[in-house]
């Protein structure tokens, strides 16, 4: 069996790919900045001393670590329309569920930004009498994004990736873009195959961009 | 009254006490070094004043306001204290001129120009008017801690305290920021200082605490803890760091 890929023409990727591909990035780009903020919250309650504040947040950040990310996107499909008594669309439901796993796994990673930050620079901040709030967020906070940049763009990659997994609710994007062109050519397998190349260019860009990032950071300190 | 009067002061980290029974004070005007073994609390004491660390007993009074009065506003009260860390800890992500500018906005609320204003004079003063727009790690370690010294005097202290402030600087990097230590001294700042330097305490100290082991050995004039007979712990403490 040949493969034939005369069927991918600029009419496919106007009518099949470029829906897909913007949700996708949608997708990623807003579980990634949802992510960024409850994952800083998150890691900031695990990390204030107080119990009634840490024990949920570990709780939610270790389930959420814990349980395959299809189940949790099943899940939250069935969940969501319950919860909020009227139905939900898979993308609104992906958006949701994406921001909510994601926070998790960012939390842990402002978490080591936040200890990376010497007890020096907080003793510091607290003897010019900053408040705690703006200790973390003018001191501590900008140094941990800063120390974390390369770590959390090389989790907005793997989370770019895991979007594909959308596919269990049926949202369309771009896996699915590929996947839907594909079966309307009768071309699986050369749908599947062009789709892989797509994700890799796209990944391995943003895996180089973000080492020069890191050099350029590395250099500046 | 003295500005700062620390009381029967103990502390313990655990079952470890750090802090034995400590019991000292210091003038409006004056400066005390506070020397000794390393491990030996100094620098716990030191930052029990800025409350910065707790103590589980005894007293501390700052311009006549307690420590340990639960009433007691600790931010209000620290803001009369300027404090020098060893490692400088300056902001590493903000520009000189703003690490002297941030925490008189934040806290002090003062006006953007009159914050700048203030950073400008008091940079002039220890001599760095031109690194303003730079960032501390474009700076010498001796520049970094004077920048730090200005950081501290922009917020108007009544005290300052310095922890161990030339112990991380390159020797030839440790007398600019003595000389500004000095010139503070001699302007009458009331100054508690943690510190090896005997030479600095030679020169401008009125007195001289010696601790080892979290207590207080020895708390003496000048003249007397450089000149007459000692305890022999400060003797031999003496004797090893100035042989040279």
């Amino acid at each position: 069996m040949g493969l034939d890929l005369s069927f991918f023409t600029w009419d496919l990727v106007k009518n099949f790919l470029v829906g897909g591909l913007v949700f996708s990035v949608e997708l990623t780009l807003i579980a990634m900045a949802g992510g960024i903020v409850f994952g800083t919250l998150l890691a900031l309650m695990r990390l204030s001393g107080r119990s009634w504040l840490a024990l949920p947040a570990a709780a939610y950040v270790n389930t959420m670590r814990s349980i395959p990310l299809v189940m949790v996107i099943l899940w939250f499909f069935l969940l969501i329309p319950f919860a909020i008594g009227r139905p939900i669309g898979a993308e609104w439901s992906a958006i949701i569920t994406f921001t909510a796993f994601e926070s998790a796994y960012y939390s842990e990673i402002m978490r080591a930004g936040v200890q990376s930050v010497v007890r020096g620079q907080v003793d510091a901040a607290y003897a010019l009498v900053l408040t705690y709030g703006q200790t973390m967020r003018l001191i501590v906070l900008p140094q941990a994004f800063r120390n974390m940049l390369p770590i959390l763009l090389t989790q907005t990659i793997i989370l770019f990736q895991d979007t594909s997994l959308v596919y269990a609710i049926g949202a369309y994007d771009l896996l699915k873009g590929f996947e839907t062109a594909g079966k309307n050519f009768n071309r699986p397998v050369e749908a599947y195959l062009l789709a892989a190349v797509v994700y890799f260019v796209i990944c391995y860009t943003l895996s180089t961009s973000v080492k020069r990032l890191q050099v350029r950071i590395a250099i500046i300190r | 009254m003295p500005m700062i009067e620390i009381r029967n002061l103990s502390k313990w980290y655990g079952a470890f006490r750090v802090l034995t029974d400590c019991s000292t004070h210091v003038d409006k005007g004056e400066v005390v070094v506070v020397c000794g073994p390393s491990g030996s609390g100094k620098s716990t004491l030191i930052k029990c004043v800025n409350a910065l660390e707790p103590f589980q007993q005894g007293e501390i009074v700052v311009a006549g306001i307690s420590l340990t009065d639960p009433k007691t506003d600790l931010p209000k009260m620290r803001a009369r204290v300027g404090m020098v860390f060893q490692h400088f800890e300056l902001f590493p992500h903000l520009s000189i001129m703003d690490n002297l500018t941030l925490a008189q906005i934040k806290v002090l609320n003062r006006g953007k120009e009159e914050a700048l204003a203030k950073a400008m004079t008091l940079l002039d003063r220890v001599g760095l008017r031109d690194q303003a727009v730079k960032f501390p790690g474009q700076l010498s370690g001796g520049q970094q801690q004077r920048v730090a010294i200005a950081r501290a005097l922009a917020m108007d202290p009544l005290a300052m305290l310095f922890d161990e402030p030339t112990s991380a600087l390159d020797p030839e990097m440790i007398n600019e920021v003595l000389d500004v230590m000095v010139e503070l001294a001699q302007e009458g700042m009331t100054m508690m200082c943690v510190t090896h330097e005997m030479g600095f305490a030679r020169k401008v100290a009125h007195r001289v605490i010696f601790m080892d082991r979290g207590e207080i050995v020895e708390d003496a004039p000048k003249e007397d803890f450089f000149g007459k007979p000692r305890s022999d712990r400060a003797q031999l403490f003496l004797s090893k760091i100035l042989h040279h």
